[in-house]
């Protein structure tokens, strides 16, 4: 490791952490309804659509509005990735996709996973990109933080019969957040050199009189949105290692902090909604430490090599550069791509199929442990408030009360509700990738043999799951059995989360709020830190360790052994 | 922490073990044992290895590993149900004292109240609520009733263990009698208050054997939290044969079973019953029942106390503080007038006045011969000695002062005024007529109270007095004994209206009474501890009861609460914090034979994989047994405040949980080496 390479990753973790504190405060506005700018184009809206902004729901009625839309547009995005070919703007006559690949694909975007098991370049037209994923990226990434809000609003007072209204919610989200910084973010990256046009292909006559075909697109909007939003889809298949989607190193560090941003942020609203700031720091901390070791540990574990190419000759100093570009560098890579595991992004600006089995096992165990850092839009927020849950639950009653956490008691039905997301990330995230490893169909997709194999289906399932997005790239991703078992996990991992999350604010939101004591279970300070980040890891990663021992850990030792696959 | 009631019973008596070993046995029933998921997925487990075993013997299959990992999965089991028995056990050798007071009894059965010579004689199982009794001199009083007529001296020591007999009467606030405590004198007739088989003393005894044990709220929770952890393991296990045969693995089921078992949470799931059973156990041994283990908790959540001032918070008499000598009289004088003219003063005040005089003057006068004894009358309100043809005298001021001779000088009555306004109550004391001056009787807060008010306000408890006091003695009162707040001149109704306030605010409220008029603010608090000399009314509407009928107790019955709490999250840190190094012992063990690099993981150095193995096997099982006695006990409670105990217990319960497994199954792999086992 280098001194300016840790710099770098001070550097992010400064302008994201500096942003975050300001940002908290809007969205806090945004969710209480104090941002009003664009209030003649909000109420508008309203009437055009029918919403009754003042109706007030109970999180059934949050949870259902919730999936009724996300229904609605998963069928829309399904038929218009099957009808492409019929729609305008498809310079290129591109064919519609497969029914299975198209259900794999509107499953991915209308669960923020943006998990492409298609090829852009070839498989998608640019006006379904635009009207079909762009939109999504927009709507899912509103959900995530609408149901943030929600669980925000569960805590802020005792006896509360709604979680606010989720038209609203999302209109807000939409109108005051995503859209206005999604587009000064792309008329940057238009600056940058990002391409943003509706215009076919282009042909270019190279110097040795060959023709090449130069896709280009409405790139620039889309890329904002992908990070912005968490999202994660590429206009290209090479994401963010394209020159036209991430040109130099610039528009990296600037995509790397709109992925980061809104997920710190979310933090500091709550603690600003709660009345008590300490409260959002201390899960902000949290999630900034855990995500600061990982990049750390993987710029570490990348910037040491591969053992079998300095035995080969290459300069140690150079570290493991396969896979990434070197206008990027390592500790920009390796930042760039820890941080879009951390948060469900899932975009790349370099291949984790070629990273470093320990570099490459890092990202891994990040989804795993539940996309906490700082996760999701949204998702991150609420999945960290399950584990606080927990936390305060196991550990709480270690201070001679039974568990509260902010004022509110944690009892029987919050613990199952609780327990059953658990239970069914780790149902689809082992379960699915043990069940592809021993079937044939399975197996044909595995580019590598032995632990990279299985490291490469336990990634895809765990990406899935926590709908994340990425990929080791080695693996044929369009299969039956990864298109409907993936898509399945990106379903359940999304909504069989998010309903119980709702219920658990729903109950909690009804429950008075207890005054807090020097008795109460302190949940600030480095201590509650310190035992929120234990939880995590213990109760949302320990399962997943001897599937990972098999998998890159396995492939780590035998490396180090000089065996490969 | 005054008296107890049944013999001391050591933590780990030996009729209670011997008893414990065969219940431990009996409870394997799997039907039973469902109740706790985690022991009966390990039942399961510890019942599918030994068929393996069984199966590997018969083929001559290597079964010595098997079978081995079998015994210890079974004996996890079994220390798990050993660890319920024991805590029961001493539940049930304190409930057969109390069986010895419910021996058969009979009972007089009147017909008409009005004519106590009729009455018919029957077993008092036979007796309906509502059956009116005569109980005699030296009858056991056959049911729980409420005494309609008679005064009688009740020996109650079967129930409270306290042998001095009490006062019972109809009318007021000692109207309740108890089913198997004795009159010693006079008679009662009683109307019986509840059936046969549902009296006070069988609902104690089945409350201590914890037969109608239920879980508590907070129980269930962290019981569906272990289950959780169970199927997360059990996904993480059984997925693991998909992997392992990808990766050319052969995964056992003996190994397979052994990474369930210390996987999952035994050591909390074989401990919670009896960490449960022990908390109520622990009251019980301070004399308090409480109806429901409900209570135990809510008494660790309480934030505030409302605690009667007379008996809890100052001794309950007034005492002597002060002599007050008016113009040109000496204080010597004066002290020694207030002597004399308390020396027939029998009461606690009277002493007190001869105590002061003593400590302060060193004064120890002798009652005079031939002395008359003038008492106290509620028209003269006053008292004193006459002899020799002197008068001494003492009594409320205002009384006092129509006596005088001549009008006293004004001074008197700014003394007066100055005592009233700190909270005590002025005497004026006279010889011959004439007014010598005035002592200052005070109400004597306990000493130490303050700084146990402290402490509870540093755990995060508002202390509340109450007192029928004036709004000026109580403020008085209040402030020395370091209250947060006070009641004056409390009534019922106010006593309600403030719980309900403070539950409003989202606060805890626990409190104690005796009276018939405290029921609803007993009913309304959050714990209720009722005096086991209160009226029945009150004892219905608390949920706990206190046998000594000691109103300080709230204190210790909160702390014991907390106690319940911290020790069950203490354990349950700690068998989760277990897992860490179990992945250390046991993953390298059982990959070694497919990738032999993953040696590096074993960082315990532990000799091989079967040693490995079967030592964080042991581990798993012996650590129950280890904290049987840590969950009987309970964690030491500490009034530290939250932050600081959390802090202390993470320490010793979440990080010692990490490390104590990797050094015990680093020394089992040892002790197994030693003998050659598994090397």
């Amino acid at each position: 490791m280098t001194i300016d390479g840790l710099l770098y990753i001070a550097l992010v973790f400064t302008l994201v952490l500096g942003a975050a504190f300001p940002l908290g405060h809007y969205l806090a506005a945004i969710f209480e309804g104090r941002v009003q700018f664009l209030r003649k184009a909000e109420s508008a809206f309203y009437r055009f659509s029918g919403i009754d902004p003042a109706r007030e729901m109970r999180w059934q009625n949050y949870a259902a509005t919730l999936i009724l839309l996300s229904f609605i547009h998963f069928l829309l995005l399904y038929a218009i990735l099957r009808l492409q070919f019929f729609l305008p703007l498809n310079p290129q006559h591109i064919a519609g996709m497969s029914p299975r690949l198209a259900f794999n694909t509107a499953a991915s975007f209308t669960t923020n996973t943006n998990w492409q098991a298609y090829v852009p370049e070839a498989q998608i037209s640019n006006g379904a990109q635009v009207f079909g994923l762009t939109v999504h990226m927009f709507i899912s990434a509103a959900a995530g933080i609408a149901c943030a809000a929600a669980v925000m609003r569960a805590f802020c007072a005792g006896g509360l019969t709604s979680l606010g209204n989720f038209y609203v919610d999302l209109t807000r989200v939409t109108f005051y957040l995503l859209i206005p910084v999604s587009l000064i973010a792309a008329i940057l990256l238009v600056a940058a050199g990002v391409p943003q046009s509706f215009g076919p292909f282009i042909t270019a006559h190279t110097i040795n009189a060959g023709l090449q075909t130069i896709a280009i697109g409405p790139v620039a909007l889309q890329e904002a949105i992908k990070e912005f939003g968490t999202n994660g889809g590429g206009f290209f298949n090479a994401n963010s290692a394209h020159p036209f989607e991430n040109p130099n190193a610039l528009t990296n560090l600037f995509e790397n902090w709109l992925d980061l941003v809104i997920g710190f942020a979310l933090p500091i609203a709550f603690g600003i909604m709660l009345r008590d700031k300490p409260q959002g720091r201390a899960l902000m901390a949290a999630m900034a430490i855990i995500l600061a070791t990982a990049c750390i540990g993987t710029y570490a574990a990348e910037q040491a090599g591969n053992p079998l190419h300095i035995a080969a000759g290459v300069s140690a100093h150079d570290g493991n550069y396969e896979g990434k570009e070197v206008r990027f560098g390592i500790p920009a890579s390796a930042t760039f791509n820890v941080s879009a595991t951390g948060t469900s992004t899932g975009a790349v600006d370099s291949f984790t199929d070629s990273y470093t089995p320990l570099g490459g096992a890092i990202p891994l165990f990040l989804m795993q442990i539940g996309e906490v850092t700082p996760g999701g839009v949204g998702s991150g927020f609420y999945t960290i408030i399950i584990f606080a849950l927990l936390a305060v639950f196991v550990a709480g009653l270690m201070v001679g009360r039974t568990p509260e956490y902010l004022g509110k008691k944690i009892q029987s039905r919050e613990i199952k509700l609780a327990m059953l997301g658990v239970l069914v990330l780790t149902l689809f995230i082992l379960g699915g990738a043990g069940f592809s490893l021993v079937t044939k169909s399975g197996l044909a997709s595995l580019a590598n043999a032995g632990p990279h194999g299985l490291s490469e289906m336990l990634y895809a399932w765990s990406s899935a799951t926590e709908n994340n997005g990425s990929a080791m790239a080695g693996l044929s991703a369009d299969t039956p059995l990864l298109d409907y078992g993936l898509g399945a996990a990106m379903l359940f991992g999304r909504f069989a989360f998010m309903i119980p999350v709702l219920a658990i604010a729903g109950g909690l939101a009804a429950k008075p709020k207890l005054a807090s004591s020097a008795g109460s279970f302190p949940t600030t300070g480095p201590l509650f830190i310190g035992l929120l980040i234990g939880v995590i890891i213990i109760l949302g990663g320990l399962q997943f360790l001897p599937a990972d021992t098999l998998g890159p850990l396995a492939e780590h030792y035998l490396l180090a052994a000089g065996k490969t696959f | 922490m005054t008296t107890t009631n049944a013999e001391t019973i050591t933590l780990l008596d030996g009729d209670i073990l011997r008893r414990a070993s065969l219940d431990a046995i009996a409870k394997l029933n799997p039907i039973t044992l469902m109740r706790n998921p985690v022991i009966f997925v390990t039942e399961i487990i510890a019942l599918l290895v030994t068929i393996v075993g069984a199966q590997d013997l018969t083929n001559a299959n290597g079964a010595a590993f098997p079978l081995t990992i079998a015994a210890w999965l079974w004996l996890t089991v079994l220390f798990a149900t050993f660890a319920e028995a024991v805590a029961e056990g001493r539940g049930r050798a304190r409930a057969e004292s109390l069986k010895r007071a419910r021996s058969d009894v009979s009972a007089k059965l009147l017909a008409d109240p009005e004519h106590p010579e009729k009455f018919t004689e029957i077993a008092a199982t036979d007796l309906k609520m509502g059956d009116i009794v005569l109980v005699s001199a030296g009858d056991l009083v056959p049911s729980d009733g409420e005494i309609i007529t008679g005064v009688a001296s009740v020996n109650e020591s079967a129930i409270t263990g306290e042998s001095a007999p009490v006062m019972r009467e109809s009318g007021g606030d000692r109207s309740a009698v108890t089913g198997g405590t004795m009159v010693v004198s006079d008679w009662l007739i009683v109307r019986i208050t509840a059936d046969a088989g549902a009296t006070f003393l069988d609902r104690m005894i089945a409350l201590v054997e914890g037969a109608e044990r239920r879980k508590t709220p907070n129980e269930i929770a962290l019981n569906i939290l272990l289950a959780g952890l169970t199927l997360v393991f059990l996904l993480a296990v059984v997925t693991l044969v998909g992997f392992g045969q990808y990766s050319g693995a052969k995964l056992s089921i003996p190994v397979l079973a052994a990474l369930l078992v210390c996987l999952i949470p035994t050591t909390i799931g074989g401990l919670l019953s009896a960490i449960g059973i022990a908390g109520m156990d622990r009251l019980v041994r301070f004399n308090v029942v409480a109806t429901s283990g409900r209570a135990v908790e809510a008494a660790g959540d309480v934030d505030a106390l409302l605690l009667d001032k007379t008996g809890t918070i100052t001794f309950g008499n007034r005492m002597a503080s002060g002599f007050y000598p008016t113009y040109g009289v000496a204080a010597r004088d004066l002290a020694e007038a207030s002597a004399i003219a308390s020396l027939g003063d029998d009461t606690p005040e009277g002493r007190s006045i001869l105590a002061f005089a003593r400590d302060k003057f060193n004064l120890s006068p002798e009652m005079p011969a031939n002395a008359q004894i003038i008492g106290f009358t509620a028209n003269t309100r006053m008292s004193g000695l006459d002899f020799a043809g002197l008068s001494f005298r003492k009594g409320a001021v205002e009384s006092v002062l129509k006596t005088l001779a001549a009008p006293p000088d004004a001074a008197v009555h700014e003394i007066v005024a100055r005592i009233s306004r700190a909270g005590s109550t002025p005497l004026g004391v006279t010889a011959n007529g004439r007014l010598l001056g005035v002592i200052e009787l005070k109400d004597i807060v306990k000493p130490g109270i303050k700084a146990r008010f402290a402490d509870l306000r540093g755990m995060g408890i508002r202390t509340v007095m109450v007192t029928g006091d004036n709004r000026v003695t109580a403020a008085a009162i209040a402030a020395e004994a370091g209250v947060d707040e006070y009641i004056a001149e409390a009534t019922p109704q106010n006593k309600l209206d403030y719980i309900r306030k403070m539950q409003a605010e989202g606060r805890l409220v626990a409190m104690c009474g005796d009276g018939t008029n405290d029921a609803p603010a007993l009913a309304q608090a959050d714990v209720g501890v009722a005096m086991q000399t209160g009226t029945q009314a009150a004892r219905e509407a608390g949920n706990m009861v206190d046998l000594d009928s000691d109103p300080t107790k709230l204190i210790e019955i909160v702390e014991i609460g907390k106690q319940l709490l911290i020790t069950r999250g203490a354990l349950t840190t700690f068998s989760i914090a277990n897992d860490i190094s179990k992945y250390f012992a046991i993953l390298p063990a059982i990959f070694l034979p497919t990738y032999p690099a993953l040696g590096a993981l074993n960082i315990m150095q532990l000799r091989s994989p079967e040693s490995a193995i079967l030592s964080a096997v042991i581990f798993n099982a012996l650590i129950i047994v280890v904290l049987v006695p840590l969950a009987l006990r309970g964690v030491k409670f500490r009034a530290i405040g939250a932050a600081a105990l959390l802090r202390r217990n993470l320490l010793v319960y979440g990080v010692g949980g990490i490390i104590a497994p990797f050094i015990g199954i680093k020394a089992i792999d040892i002790l197994l080496g030693i003998f050659h086992i598994f090397s």
